[in-house]
């Protein structure tokens, strides 16, 4: 009998070694053998220490990880794509898996009994020594065997990472300085001199008060503001950051990003009131380390393919751990995490351009929706994304459609690839009511805001929290504007979305015992993403558009804007930030611990010293719920 | 036709007395442990008593896995002929693929499905051209259960979505379950694309864990 699925199965195993060293005879009785397996994402295959199966494993589509157990942390190993095989050695050895397998992605899998595969490939000496050389070598997916060792860099932690970023940093000791009467000419002259890019202005006593780099020099001499012979003091930035000697990379790190700035003086005591012993450029720090942000953007911005992307993205998720392990005030490492999704979503839509047949028809913007929207999101969570683009005459609007509904496909594929899952509820760009024309946008908008349904309030927790990622800015702060002309004419949507807030009851019950979940998966953990996290969110978006601000998306932020715009609840919306913080830290912790979205506590892991934390962070949910009630005149 | 109703089940092949036997004991299995029998069908057109199958393919899904084995592939040798539809499937009138007469077909189809439950896409259509061959035949229709990937499909959208009453086809589905489409319209590749759609969306409604067949019914 025909059999068209092995011919498909030998199509594809026969160019993939060691099936390559096959006769095409033996190949089609493995092929009939095949079986095709489906993995959604996160399903194990086999876990360590799981009796060996009877079968083998090749990758067919999406990607399957390897992970091994270390001190209680699941620690990838290898990602296994299109043509790797797994779960090899073991059934070779005879032995218990020493590595777990699961989807890395949505993923299908041929599995080849081995029983077919040895019968098939008896005696033949050239199969033997591939697998032999290929176990040797240690590498678990021979077919990128020539780089195995370039992947074994990337997803095996060195061990002395933590420490490399716990060291002091190495900052340069020959600091060359001038007095701030020095002429602009001549400190230039002296720069030149040492070819160097800044120069410090020291007082008598040389103690740093101001510094001057190439790009003062530009934008201040070289066009013409001022004359090239005033005094330095005319033109440097001061006062200058200063630290002590022993300043850890990561400090320092920090110290960059939250200045904007690339130099610390660094002075005896560490204060600006202390001499000069040297300098740190946020160049010293790039090339101190592998693996920081800066090196990770500049990795995003350099990678070609998905692959890379998705290597730079297992990266974060480590610096992630070990900001938290070094307790980092949450805000610097959200800053941070979200500066590299961003990096990464735009790099994929770069990519995705490239890959189409022309240019894009039109302006466009992307816009991330949902937590990475309000640049909260820290862990791997789903995708939500929604494109506008402009206007067309309307004989052109099918076609420019479809050209942003494909460009939004490669962009979601690709980002589900690196290790955003697809949203469920399809909130993406690829979907077609998602993927709008700026007055489409307005419209739908003006009609959830005007004509607010069941609909419109599920959405909005979602829509009303956009962020631009990629493309034309304009677009969005019109959408913005209109929004807020609706948002003006009618408060109903408003109304409705604090009545929906106040069904959510608060965390805790009549006994002040945690509301734990009655049925599912997750009976009897604690939903701290449904019952803390969301009616947090939730009320500060609410808030913020009552007062019409835009731009401000992020939880923590319009909590603080809001105790700027109302000093008499200032005391409120500083607890709300804060127990929003802690919360969102929790959720990542115990999300890193569980390697999943972190969504689900188990209390029964928690200290009493946590649970008691947990708990304190209730209270400014239930005052929070108080001030709706009263402001939006909720009858409950 | 009248015959077909008097007819009593004692004059049936031996096959199909078994057949119908084996849906006396109700099995009540739990989902990773039912056989599901994912099957397509190509036809000479869309009228249930003019036309006639071509051919039919078949695989089965057993707790998320395809076993290659336990496939069905078949080719029907059909004096009905339209030259309109060779451009849909590619099935010539004599082709050089070996053919086996309805009465065989028959048999082999009904002793791969057994009991088992049907799955398919838009299987409303194939079942009824199924069962007109069977009656053709003398025989009775089919008593399996029957599972549509387009109805649950619509079942795995989100609620946002679900007074969408868009009809999808096979094609929309791989396009938004992002399923390869190789060999569209030929029986085999299509119930080959229906079974891995079928496993996305049970996996989409399933999210808990606990789904039971009855659930999907």
């Amino acid at each position: 009998m025909k059999n068209s699925i092995a011919e498909r199965v030998f199509d594809f195993i026969k160019v993939f070694p060691p099936f390559s060293l096959l006769s095409n005879e033996k190949l089609k009785f493995i092929s009939e053998e095949v079986k095709i397996i489906y993995l959604e994402k996160g399903k194990t295959v086999f876990k360590e220490n799981d009796k060996y199966h009877d079968c083998f494993y090749i990758v067919r589509n999406g990607a399957v990880g390897l992970f091994r157990t270390k001190q209680n942390q699941k620690e990838m190993i290898d990602i296994c794509d299109g043509g790797d095989i797994f779960g090899l050695r073991a059934l070779l050895a005879q032995e218990n898996y020493t590595l777990e397998a699961s989807a890395n992605e949505e993923a299908i899998i041929y599995g080849i009994p081995i029983d077919v595969f040895q019968s098939a490939s008896e005696n033949s000496k050239k199969i033997n020594k591939y697998l032999i050389t290929t176990f040797a070598s240690n590498a678990f997916a021979p077919y990128t065997r020539e780089q195995s060792d370039e992947i074994f860099d990337d997803y095996i932690p060195k061990d002395n990472y933590d420490i490399e970023n716990l060291q002091a940093a190495k900052y340069t000791k020959k600091t060359i300085s001038c007095s701030p009467e020095t002429s602009v000419k001549n400190a230039a002259l002296k720069m030149s001199k040492h070819g160097i890019g800044c120069i410090v202005i020291v007082n008598k006593e040389n103690f740093p008060i101001g510094i001057i780099t190439n790009s003062d020099l530009k934008n201040n001499i070289a066009t013409g503001k001022f004359p090239i012979d005033i005094p330095v003091k005319e033109i440097m930035s001061s006062p200058v950051k200063s630290c002590k000697k022993n300043i850890t990379v990561t400090e320092a790190q920090l110290q960059f990003i939250k200045f904007n700035i690339e130099h610390l003086c660094v002075t005896k005591d560490g204060t600006n009131h202390s001499p000069l012993i040297g300098i740190l450029t946020h160049h010293d720090i790039v090339l101190s380390i592998g693996n920081n942000p800066s090196v990770l953007l500049k990795e995003i911005k350099r990678a070609k393919r998905t692959k890379n992307l998705r290597s730079v993205r297992a990266k974060a998720h480590k610096l992630l751990q070990s900001y938290l392990d070094q307790n980092i005030p949450l805000r610097h490492i959200v800053k941070i995490i979200s500066e590299i999704n961003d990096a990464i979503t735009y790099r994929v839509i770069e990519n995705a351009i490239n890959k189409m047949h022309s240019a894009p028809p039109v302006a466009f913007a992307w816009m991330a929706l949902g937590s990475q929207g309000r640049k909260e999101q820290l862990l791997y969570s789903d995708q939500d994304s929604a494109l506008i683009f402009d206007d067309v005459p309307e004989n052109l609007s099918e076609e420019t459609k479809a050209y942003f509904l494909k460009l939004s496909g490669h962009i979601t594929k690709a980002l589900h690839k690196i290790g955003y899952e697809y949203c469920p509820a399809e909130m993406m760009a690829s979907n077609p009511e998602w993927c709008l024309s700026r007055s489409e946008w307005k419209e739908q908008f003006k009609s959830w805001i005007l004509h607010p349904d069941e609909k419109a309030i599920l959405l909005s927790s979602i829509f009303f929290d956009y962020n631009r990622i990629y493309g034309d800015q304009s677009m969005i702060d019109d959408l913005s504007n209109s929004i807020f002309e609706s948002l003006d004419q009618s408060s109903m949507l408003l109304s409705l979305l604090a009545k929906d807030i106040l069904l959510s009851p608060p965390p805790l019950g009549f006994f002040k015992q945690l509301v734990l979940e009655k049925n599912g998966e997750y009976e009897d953990f604690f939903n701290v993403k449904r019952r803390a996290l969301m009616p947090l969110i939730d009320a500060a978006r609410l808030l913020i558009l009552t007062h019409n601000v835009k731009d401000i998306n992020n939880t923590a932020l319009r909590y603080e804007k809001l105790s700027e715009l109302e000093p008499e609840n200032k005391e409120l919306y500083d607890s709300c930030s804060y127990a929003f913080k802690a919360l969102l830290k929790f959720k990542t912790k115990q999300g890193l611990i569980n390697n999943d979205s972190g969504k689900f506590i188990n209390l029964e892991t928690l200290s009493k010293d946590e649970k008691l934390k947990l708990k304190r962070c209730f209270k400014p949910i239930r005052e929070i719920q108080e001030l709706l009630k009263f402001r939006f005149k909720v009858i409950s | 036709m009248f015959n077909n109703i008097f007819k009593s089940k004692k004059n049936y092949p031996e096959f199909f007395r078994t057949y119908l036997d084996s849906f006396k004991k109700s099995k009540n299995l739990p989902l990773s442990e039912t056989r599901f029998i994912v099957f397509d069908t190509e036809t000479t057109g869309f009228d249930k008593h003019e036309d006639r199958i071509l051919s039919i393919g078949a695989v089965s899904v057993v707790n998320n896995m395809i076993n290659v084995v336990d496939n069905f592939e078949l080719y029907i040798h059909q004096e009905i002929f339209k030259s309109e539809s060779v451009k849909i499937h590619g099935l010539l009138k004599e082709g050089h693929i070996e053919k086996v007469t309805e009465v065989e077909a028959i048999e082999l189809f009904i002793k791969f499905i057994k009991n088992d439950v049907l799955v398919g896409h838009h299987v409303g259509f194939d079942i009824n051209m199924v069962d007109q061959m069977l009656l053709r035949n003398n025989l009775g229709k089919l008593k399996n259960e029957c599972l549509d990937t387009g109805l649950l499909f619509k079942q795995s959208k989100h609620i946002v979505y679900q007074q969408n009453l868009k009809n999808y086809t096979l094609d929309d589905l791989c396009d938004e379950l992002k399923i390869e489409k190789v060999d569209r319209h030929t029986a085999t590749g299509d119930a080959l694309i229906t079974a891995i759609a079928f496993q996305k969306i049970v996996a989409r409604l399933d999210k808990k864990n606990n789904l039971k067949l009855k659930d999907l019914l």
